[in-house]
C-alpha cells in the first residue's frame, strides 16, 4: 500500500492487519529536534516500533504513520505544538513489520529559556473503549488510503 | 557559620530516614558548614516550608522537583545511580483482579499523597477506563496504611512506590498480589540545592561523586539504601520534568 505524507511524497508499506498490545505499565518515550528529527527513543519505543535505534535517530516520526490515521489529526498536532501548548490524542501506529499498535500519545514543546529546543513525546497504553471510538470517528476523517 | 536545612520528600520508610541523618552528619563535615536535617510527616507541611525559602537542600521525588526547579529556582545536583522511581499496584492475595483490564467503576484506592506515585497509579488504571471521577480514592499517610487498608479490605488496590513496597515486612508483603508494575527508567528522585546554596554545587557534587570509592562514605550510602550518585545536569532534570510535564493533563 502506498502511504501519502503532507507534502506529497509517498512511499510504499506492507500493512498487516494484525495489533500487538501495548505492555502495561510502559511509556514510549521519544524527542525530536524543532522540525520533527528523532533526537532520542526509549526501549520501549524500539521494542514497540520493531525499528532498531539507529533506524529511528535521524528520521521523522512519520516513519510510524499508519494509512488508518487521518491526516488531519497530525495537522491538529503539529498546530497545537507549534503554538507552544500540549497536544494529546490516539494514534495508531504502524510497525516496521506492517503490523499496528495503539497509544494514547502527549506532545510537549521543549522550552529553555524561552526558546523552543525541540518536542518530546511520551505514549501510554489507551484503553479499549477509546481505541474502539477513535477506529470508529478516524474511519470517517478520509484516511490516507483514499485520497 | 551560616546554617543550611537538608530535607528529605516524605515517602520513605524509617530505614531510610536513619540514614539520611548519618548523611546529614557526614556532608556537614565535608562542606565545614552547619546543616540541619528538618524532616516532615507529609508533603504539605514540606511544601509550605519550601514555599517559605526555609530549605536549601532536599532529595526531592520527580513531581516536586519539577515544582523546585521551574518556580522556585533549584538546580540539581545529583541522583542516586541505583534507582529510579517505579510505581506499583497491589490486590490482596486472594482478589479476583487478575489484571489492570479486570477493574471496573467504583474500584476502591488506597494511595499516598506522594504525587508522583499517585499520578503514576492513575495512569496505569486508564486503560481500564478509570479516573478520579470514577473511583474512590482512601487517602493514606504512608505506604504501611496503605498495605492494611488492602488487608482490611478496605480498599480494592493500592498504589506504591516500589521502593517501600519491597520496603514492606514479609508477612504483609505475602498477604499482597503485584497487579502491575511499572517500567520507565527514566523519572528519579534528585537531591536539589536552592538558591542560597547553589555556591556550593561543586563543592557538594565533587564529594557525593566520590563518597562511594572511599570506606566511610561508602558506610553512609548503604545506610541510605543508595549504592552511588550519579551528576544531574541542566538537561537531565529539564528532561524529566518535561516528560512529567507530559503526564500532568
Ligand atoms: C514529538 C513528536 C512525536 C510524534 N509522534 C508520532 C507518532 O507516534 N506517530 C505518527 O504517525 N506521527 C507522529 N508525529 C507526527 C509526524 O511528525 C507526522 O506529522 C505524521 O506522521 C504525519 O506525517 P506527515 O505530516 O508527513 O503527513 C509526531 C510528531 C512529533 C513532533
Amino acid at each position: 500500500m502506498l502511504i501519502t505524507y503532507h507534502d506529497s511524497t509517498s512511499r510504499e508499506v506492507e500493512i498487516i492487519d494484525q495489533e500487538v498490545p501495548y505492555p502495561d505499565g510502559k511509556l514510549i518515550v521519544s524527542r525530536t529536534t524543532p522540525s520533527g528529527v528523532i533526537t532520542h527513543a526509549n526501549q520501549a519505543f524500539i521494542d514497540m516500533s520493531g525499528y532498531s535505534l539507529h533506524e529511528l535517530i535521524g528520521m521523522n516520526h512519520s516513519i510510524l504513520r499508519h494509512p488508518d490515521m487521518p491526516a488531519k489529526a497530525f495537522k491538529d498536532l503539529w498546530d497545537t505544538i507549534q503554538s507552544g501548548r500540549k497536544w494529546h490524542g490516539y494514534v495508531k501506529n504502524l510497525r516496521k513489520d506492517g503490523a499496528y499498535y495503539w497509544v494514547k500519545a502527549t506532545v510537549i514543546p521543549n522550552i529553555r529559556n524561552g526558546e523552543l529546543m525541540g518536542y518530546t513525546s511520551v505514549r501510554r497504553k489507551p484503553s479499549r473503549s477509546k481505541v474502539d471510538s477513535c477506529t470508529e470517528l478516524y474511519a470517517t476523517m478520509h484516511p490516507g488510503r483514499q485520497i | 557559620m551560616s546554617a543550611y536545612t537538608l530535607s528529605v520528600s516524605p515517602d520513605f520508610s524509617p530505614e531510610h530516614l536513619s540514614g539520611w541523618f548519618i548523611f546529614n552528619t557526614w556532608l556537614q563535615r565535608q562542606l565545614e558548614t552547619s546543616l540541619h536535617l528538618e524532616l516532615y510527616d507529609d508533603f504539605d507541611s514540606q511544601r509550605r516550608d519550601i514555599q517559605l525559602d526555609k530549605i536549601d537542600l532536599i532529595y526531592a521525588n520527580p513531581f516536586d522537583a519539577a515544582m523546585l526547579v521551574r518556580e522556585k529556582g533549584f538546580k540539581a545536583v545529583v541522583r542516586p545511580s541505583n534507582t529510579s522511581d517505579e510505581t506499583i499496584i497491589a490486590v490482596p492475595k486472594a482478589s479476583l483482579f487478575k489484571s489492570i483490564d479486570d477493574l471496573t467503576e467504583g474500584t476502591i484506592i488506597a494511595t499516598t499523597h506522594d504525587p508522583d506515585v499517585h499520578m503514576m497509579g492513575m495512569i496505569m488504571i486508564e486503560p481500564a477506563d478509570l479516573d478520579s471521577s470514577n473511583v474512590v480514592i482512601v487517602p493514606a499517610h504512608s505506604y504501611v496504611i496503605v498495605a492494611k487498608r488492602l488487608l482490611n479490605g478496605q480498599a480494592d488496590i493500592g498504589f506504591f512506590l516500589k521502593e517501600a513496597f519491597l520496603d514492606l515486612s514479609d508477612l504483609i508483603r505475602s498477604q499482597m498480589r503485584v497487579l502491575v508494575e511499572s517500567q520507565i527508567g527514566v523519572i528519579h528522585h534528585t537531591l536539589l540545592a536552592g538558591p542560597g546554596i547553589q555556591h556550593l554545587i561543586p563543592t557538594i557534587s565533587e564529594r557525593l561523586l566520590a563518597m562511594q570509592n572511599e570506606p566511610k562514605g561508602r558506610a553512609v550510602l548503604d545506610s541510605m539504601q543508595i549504592s552511588g550518585w550519579i551528576r544531574m545536569n541542566q538537561e537531565d532534570t529539564e528532561f524529566m520534568i518535561d516528560l512529567i510535564d507530559t503526564l500532568i493533563d
